[in-house]
């Protein structure tokens, strides 16, 4: 033990003397790591979101009513019920943002809730302070967890307001609040989410006893009893995807992470051989040595891991409102509450910070450990040792290839398509030095002066000392080109397919038929409406799968404007007929359906059977659908309320119109917006989603640089020794530093320029197979070459930004440094 | 190629038995944390083309430093180099550099070869940098210096005395006014030193240069016309 | 005369009031509507909801037998209570909140129910005409005009019941023309009963259908503070005499001072008279145990000018409502100087641990 301990403390004194290569280890551990738990951190936390957010409305095996179709019903169905004696409560849940950060505010109504059940049980607590009438009467009250209360920065009796600006009722502390919810009434958060009249969900507190009437004889379809867990387990298949992608975003970023580590230890290991061979002279075993050895990356892994668990808690936390507004935008699922620091993933955190060291290190210890006591008497034979790892990175880089090749022909899951991205990007990451080194040797060939010459051939040399940044930077960069394509591809999709898909002016809801009766007469009489565009619909589950059926009118409008992937000559004809459907492109997929194949709708009346004539896409819906006649849905649906429209109006006749039918009709209107408000709504969605992609993104570019730049640092003191003789030759330090300045940027531009085609075929893999299996859909795939030049920029200023300190310091050195390379009293 | 400014003095042919190199007065201190130490204090010494003279001395004398002043490796505090009557004390870096690559010539004791450079690059290298690469000179070099079968190679496949004589070789193709020599066989084994000062002192004498060579070594300074001792930082009066 | 609505309602509203007792029903009542004597009732608006007062019911007691003869009870009770005074809101912020209980008694099985409802929304209301009070799927609701002919309804989790109504006598104002004293300090509500209800129709009791028929009980009753200060809880007999007369007693015990008692005698043509507070004497006689309280169990009722004298035994001891503020309430039976069935309401009995 005590030889292990002044073992280790030997081998630590190195990185007092080395506090840039030990900064470089120290920094790409903790990324690395911080990336790693920030991420597995949203997936827990939303994870735990969904789990918490089933069990407010469901402790004790409760079962809610859920809307069949879109995410709230109108509270009539509620009355309905409650007046043909269910024993409902109704609720309405929402995500809301409060300064910045998500949260879940729920709307109960306290009276008809179960006392014994979490949400009563908190309003009953309050009570007993004597306090239950606040709640209903105006302002009413907000109760939260005392936890929450912290978070808001608010205490008791504290009016807190809602990003949208709305304020709410003054909060109380109830120890019983679920952690993250804010508990209002349902009057009030009807307010608050400008949801007047409208539930999303009505808990059932007791099972309907044979004299109640079956709930399709009281509200028709609007409402259905999921089976106990289907709510969850819908949440969790829905999300999984974009689960599995943050991870694989985590899981990149923490790999480049390990660039550096592994970059870090690997010098150090080379730099400490001397050390290490003394150590073993003077009588230290080699259990001893690895004891010692396994210690310290212990040590390191213990103290950059636990720093980067908590930047890692603090990335989590600044991306948990955009990981959350896109959860529930795109799968309505609510994620809330504050980041707690949970033992068990500081553990896991740690873990994995020191399984990552120990792999980063595990080269280097083994040639530690086996390295004879003796020097052999050569000086280290880069060259050979340089030509034998290329070879050997050339092979490998060929299976990776190869299996990238075979999960894209075999695979048929997300997780084949992460393989294929993966092969990809490890093949090419072995591949760049293989390819900048053939580069540089050309480069040699046909470079005569003496200057040029030795430059590609020194260059040659640092390769293998770059070529872990330098990997870093072309995951980095390819990533960016990747990603950035794929983004900036959706983005120009989504924006034309949002114009072509929201082809009215206006579109409205209705609170219940007859309303949307007057509604419809009323518009119909109105000069400025061009058309109106009713709509209606159905859910059912094909092959398992939620999937909703709308009914919408054959228009001429649709014709014109709605956006199709293909479809048969007749299709909109076909479809007026009633006995044919257009599906999604997700249906399309999933079902692998074809132009022509029938189709069976599980409906009330037994099955339906069209025939699918069209594809049409549908970016972003987790859910299949199905478009059929709205007459035909209504003949096969005929509880399905008609009360979405779509008004043509001209566009400047919108907001008249809209102020016009607020005025007539007032509450008979569930919900109305204009084109651009949807387009505004959706946009905000797409941003939301990709938001958390792009920093991610970003960081791992920002990590590569640090790469870089400790690369740079800690191949400096080798440098001095290579440029010396070459300044004694009579080159000045000027030159040499242009020189070297060119060296690092002429190397981060080759990687780039490796990196543009690396990252299209990631775009490609993104769009094709990836989203596909992911989403459902399938993006077209596009060039921006502008985004290429701004990579190349970008990597050009990286290497300009890594390069600077270490050039400067060179250009610092002062002669009597560089002489001092040459003096025998060393 | 050229590389800043060139020194025309360094250039015009030497008088026959010309004064080479002189130095005077030439001080030198370095920064300790226990303060400045000085380690020339006024040095004197003179060379003649074709002449060559042993630098000998204690370790920590300053041997080292005075040749690194004279090869332009380091700045001095005080005094003159005249290098063929120029100052080279007055010279910028870039004047340094020049002096470095045209005129001057060094070998060092761990021989600090180009490591990414093969034998025939490396001992043709300052010759192409310093703009007078002779193919014929070159050649003859590597006759003489048995370098023949080794020109493929990289330093790190030579053994110690092989790297020396490459080292020697592309001092010396170049053809400098002054070859300096700090300690070049203090790496070798006593066969391989002699064997190596016997093949200098010939391409020596081929050149015609002034030959300056700091050693410990008493029987390899005896070989040398002329003999000065460094100590406490000046030269002693013989 | 059911006061208790009120002491539930805040009970369940955790009102500060409830904390002091009944004399929160004395308190503060300001910006409501007060209850002032020699204001006549008027129908059919007065069988409607007064959002203007603080609290209000409408009651129905029946008295039933199937057809072996066996006795039931039956109750179906509905309160509304407003959280503020003021106009009153539409939707959810409606100040409104409804109660209905609900109870089923035989000899040897009670069961109840009990729901909630807010205001403003549609779960629970009162229209006057056609009068219809209703909560969840609950409904007494009247057949054509006037409160003559009607259908009450209920369920609960062991028992449903709907029943036909049909009045063989006029409504009958309590106290002086439907102006109630309920206290010496002035306390009073509006009170108009229907005591001349035939019922008959069908209850499911535990899964079996009974067909059940006999005499019920209708009390309307609104106030805004209806309670003296100290005035802890009641007892209240609706009596049907074997002769067609009814009777309507009840008695308010105070913590400090004297009970205070009142009642109605009403002929079997269904004239009222007020009844002198001395003239009334109600004896609790045996005791019985019951959810932890000591309550009488049998009673002797005297109204000494009509020579009423008689001893009043439970159908069933144990027809307790153990709702959110608990109470007795059941069918009884009587003999004596007359004989007869009604029902009796006991409450502000306090559990044992509380004495």
């Amino acid at each position: 033990m005590r030889q292990v301990f002044w073992t280790l403390s030997t081998l630590l004194s190195h990185w007092r003397r080395r506090p840039g290569n030990f900064a470089a280890l120290f920094v790409g551990l903790a990324i690395a790591t911080a990336l790693w738990s920030g991420v597995q951190a949203l997936n827990a936390q939303a994870r735990k979101s969904y789990d918490q957010a089933a069990s407010v409305f469901s402790s004790g095996g409760a079962q809610s009513l859920t809307p069949a179709s879109g995410a709230t019903v109108p509270q009539d169905a509620y009355i309905k019920l409650r007046r043909a004696g269910w024993k409902v409560s109704p609720a309405l849940e929402a995500a809301v943002l409060i300064h910045g950060a998500p949260y879940q505010l729920i709307g109960v109504e306290p009276l008809t809730l179960p006392r014994g059940g979490q949400l009563g049980g908190q309003i009953a607590a309050r009570a007993e302070g004597g306090d239950f009438a606040a709640f209903l009467a105006p302002p009413g009250q907000t109760i939260a967890a005392p936890d929450t209360l912290r978070d808001l920065g608010a205490k008791e009796g504290d009016r807190v307001a809602l990003d949208t600006g709305k304020i709410l009722p003054p909060l109380r502390s109830s120890a019983l609040a679920p952690p993250g919810a804010l508990t209002v009434d349902i009057g009030v958060a009807q307010t608050l989410l400008d949801r007047p009249g409208q539930v999303s969900r009505l808990m059932l507190l007791k099972k309907p006893d044979a004299g109640t009437p079956p709930l399709a004889s009281v509200v028709g379809e609007a409402l259905r009893l999921p089976p106990p867990g289907e709510e969850e387990a819908d949440l969790k298949r829905l999300t999984e995807s974009f689960h599995l992608n943050l991870t694989a975003f985590g899981l990149l970023a923490f790999l480049v992470g390990l660039f550096i580590v592994h970059a870090a230890f690997g010098l150090a290991f080379e730099q400490r051989l001397p050390m290490v061979r003394t150590l073993r002279a003077v009588g230290a075993s080699t259990r001893t040595l690895g004891a010692a050895l396994f210690a310290e990356v212990a040590l390191l892994a213990l103290v950059a891991g636990g720093c980067g668990v908590i930047g890692g808690f603090e990335l989590a936390s600044a991306l948990l409102p955009n990981v959350a507004a896109s959860l529930d935008a795109l799968y309505g699922a609510r994620v809330a509450g504050r980041l707690a620091l949970d033992p068990v993933w500081l553990l896991s955190g740690l873990g994995i910070a020191l399984a990552g060291a120990l792999a980063a290190a595990a080269g280097g210890l083994v040639k530690t450990l086996r390295l004879p006591i003796l020097a052999a008497a050569q000086p280290f034979a880069w060259r050979e040792a340089q030509r034998r790892f290329l070879r050997r990175r050339a092979i490998l880089a060929l299976l990776a290839f190869g299996a990238a090749l075979a999960a894209y022909g075999f695979g048929d899951s997300l997780y084949s398509g992460f393989a294929v991205l993966a092969g990809l990007l490890i093949g090419a990451a072995l591949l760049l030095p293989v390819l900048l080194s053939a580069a540089l040797r050309l480069g040699e060939r046909f470079a005569h002066a003496p200057l040029p010459n030795w430059f590609w051939a020194d260059s040659r040399q640092q390769l293998p000392g770059l070529s872990l940044a330098l990997t870093a930077l072309l995951l980095a960069f390819a990533t960016n080109v990747g990603v950035g394509g794929m983004v900036e591809g959706f983005r120009q999709t989504f924006a034309h397919w949002l114009d072509e898909r929201l082809a009215a002016e206006v579109y409205f809801e209705a609170a219940g038929e007859p309303q949307a009766r007057r509604i419809e007469d009323w518009l119909k009489r109105q000069p400025e409406v061009q058309a109106l565009l009713p709509g209606a619909s159905a859910s059912v589950r094909l092959s398992g799968w939620p999937t909703g059926v709308i009914g919408m009118a054959a228009d001429a409008t649709y014709r014109d404007h709605f956006p199709m992937l293909d479809q048969t000559p007749d299709a909109w004809d076909a479809m007026k007929r009633g006995d044919s459907a257009l599906i999604s492109e997700q249906l399309w997929r999933r079902l692998k359906l074809g132009l022509g194949s029938s189709l069976d709708l599980p409906t009330a009346r037994g099955m339906w059977r069209v025939q699918v004539v069209g594809v049409f896409p549908d970016y972003g819906n987790p859910k299949g659908q199905v478009r059929v006649d709205i007459d035909a849905l209504s003949a096969h649906w005929p509880e399905a309320p008609r009360v979405s429209y779509g008004v043509r109006v001209a566009p400047a006749e919108a907001p008249r119109l809209i102020a016009a039918l607020q005025a007539r009709f007032g509450q008979d209107i569930a919900r109305i917006a204009d084109q651009a408000a949807i387009r505004k709504i959706s946009t905000r969605i797409f941003e939301h989603t990709f938001a958390v992609t792009t920093a991610l993104n970003t960081l791992t570019l920002v990590v590569s640089a640090i790469a870089l730049l400790a690369s740079l640092t800690t191949l400096a003191d080798m440098r001095l020794a290579q440029v010396a003789p070459v300044w004694a030759s009579g080159v000045s330090r000027r030159r040499l530093a242009q020189l070297e300045f060119l060296r690092i940027v002429a190397l981060t531009a080759a990687t780039a320029i490796v990196a543009v085609p690396l990252g299209l075929a990631l775009a490609w893999c993104l769009v094709a197979v990836v989203n596909v299996q992911a989403f459902g859909w399938r993006l077209p795939y596009e060039m921006f070459p502008a985004q290429w030049a701004s990579v190349l920029a970008l990597a050009l200023l990286t290497a300009a930004v890594a390069a600077i300190a270490p050039i400067l310091r060179f250009v610092r050195t002062t002669p009597a440094q560089l002489a001092r390379i040459f003096a025998n009293e060393r | 190629m050229t590389y800043g400014a060139t020194i025309e003095d360094a250039r015009t042919p030497a008088k026959a038995k010309a004064q080479l190199l002189r130095v005077s007065r030439l001080r030198k201190s370095y920064a300790t944390p226990q303060g400045p130490v000085a380690v020339l204090r006024g040095v004197d010494l003179t060379l003649e083309s074709g002449e060559s003279m042993a630098l000998m001395g204690e370790s920590g004398s300053g041997k080292s430093t005075l040749l690194h002043l004279i090869g332009g490796l380091d700045t001095a505090e005080a005094g003159e180099i005249l290098i063929d009557g120029a100052d080279a004390t007055r010279l910028s870096d870039a004047g340094r550099a020049a002096l470095r690559r045209e005129t001057l010539a060094v070998v060092f004791q761990q021989f600090n070869l180009i490591p990414s450079l093969t034998v025939r690059a490396n001992v043709a290298f300052q010759a192409r940098l310093a703009g007078r690469f002779d193919p014929a000179w070159t050649d003859e070099l590597i006759r003489r210096l048995k370098l023949e079968n080794l020109l493929e190679r990289y330093p790190e496949q030579l053994s110690g005395g092989q790297q020396q004589r490459a080292a020697i070789g592309r001092a010396l193709a170049v053809r400098p006014r002054l070859l300096l020599a700090d300690e070049p066989t203090g790496n070798l084994d006593e066969a391989t030193a002699d064997e190596f000062m016997a093949l200098a002192l010939d391409v020596v004498a081929a050149t015609g240069c002034g030959f300056l060579m700091v050693t410990h070594s008493e029987r390899l300074a005896a070989k040398l016309q002329r003999q000065v001792r460094l100590s406490a930082g000046v030269i002693d009066r013989p | 005369m059911n006061a208790k609505a009120l002491a539930f309602v805040l009970l369940a509203l955790g009102s500060p009031a409830a904390a002091q007792g009944f004399a929160g029903l004395g308190g503060e009542a300001a910006g409501f509507e007060q209850v002032v004597p020699g204001k006549p009732l008027v129908f059919p608006q007065d069988f409607g909801a007064h959002p203007t007062f603080r609290t209000e019911w409408w009651y129905l007691t029946a008295n039933l037998t199937d057809e072996t003869g066996a006795p039931y009870g039956v109750q179906w009770t509905l309160f509304r209570q407003a959280g503020t005074p003021g106009e009153e809101r539409s939707g959810w912020a409606n100040q409104n909140v409804w109660m209905g209980h609900a109870a089923v008694t035989t000899a040897t099985d009670h069961v109840f129910a009990e729901t909630f409802a807010r205001g403003g929304v549609g779960q629970a209301g009162a229209l006057a005409q056609p009068f219809h009070a209703w909560i969840d799927d609950w409904s007494f609701s009247s057949e054509g005009d006037g409160l003559a002919r009607a259908k009450i309804s209920a369920s609960g989790d062991a028992f449903r019941y709907a029943f036909d109504l049909a009045a063989d006598g006029p409504l009958a104002p309590q106290g002086d023309g439907g102006f109630s004293l309920k206290s010496d300090e002035g306390g009073a509500s509006y009170y108009f009963s229907q005591p001349f209800y035939k019922i008959s129709g069908v209850v499911t009791l535990r899964g079996k259908e009974v067909k059940l028929k006999g005499l019920a009980w209708m009390d309307r009753e609104w106030s805004s503070q209806p309670l003296g200060k100290t005035q802890k809880g009641w007892d209240w007999f609706s009596l049907h005499l074997a002769s067609g007369e009814k009777v309507m007693l009840f008695r308010l015990r105070d913590e400090t001072g004297r009970d205070f008692q009142a009642g109605t005698w009403i002929s079997a043509g269904g004239a009222p008279q007020k009844l002198d507070r001395d003239d009334i004497v109600l004896t609790p006689l045996a005791q019985n145990e019951i959810a932890g309280r000591t309550l009488p169990a049998r009673w002797r009722v005297q109204v000494k000018s009509r020579g009423l004298d008689v001893e009043t035994k439970p159908v069933n001891p144990a027809s307790f409502m153990a709702t959110s503020f608990p109470y007795w309430e059941g069918p009884i039976a009587f003999d004596g100087s007359q004989r007869g069935e009604g029902y009796l309401e006991m409450t502000g009995y306090a559990p044992q641990a509380q004495r």
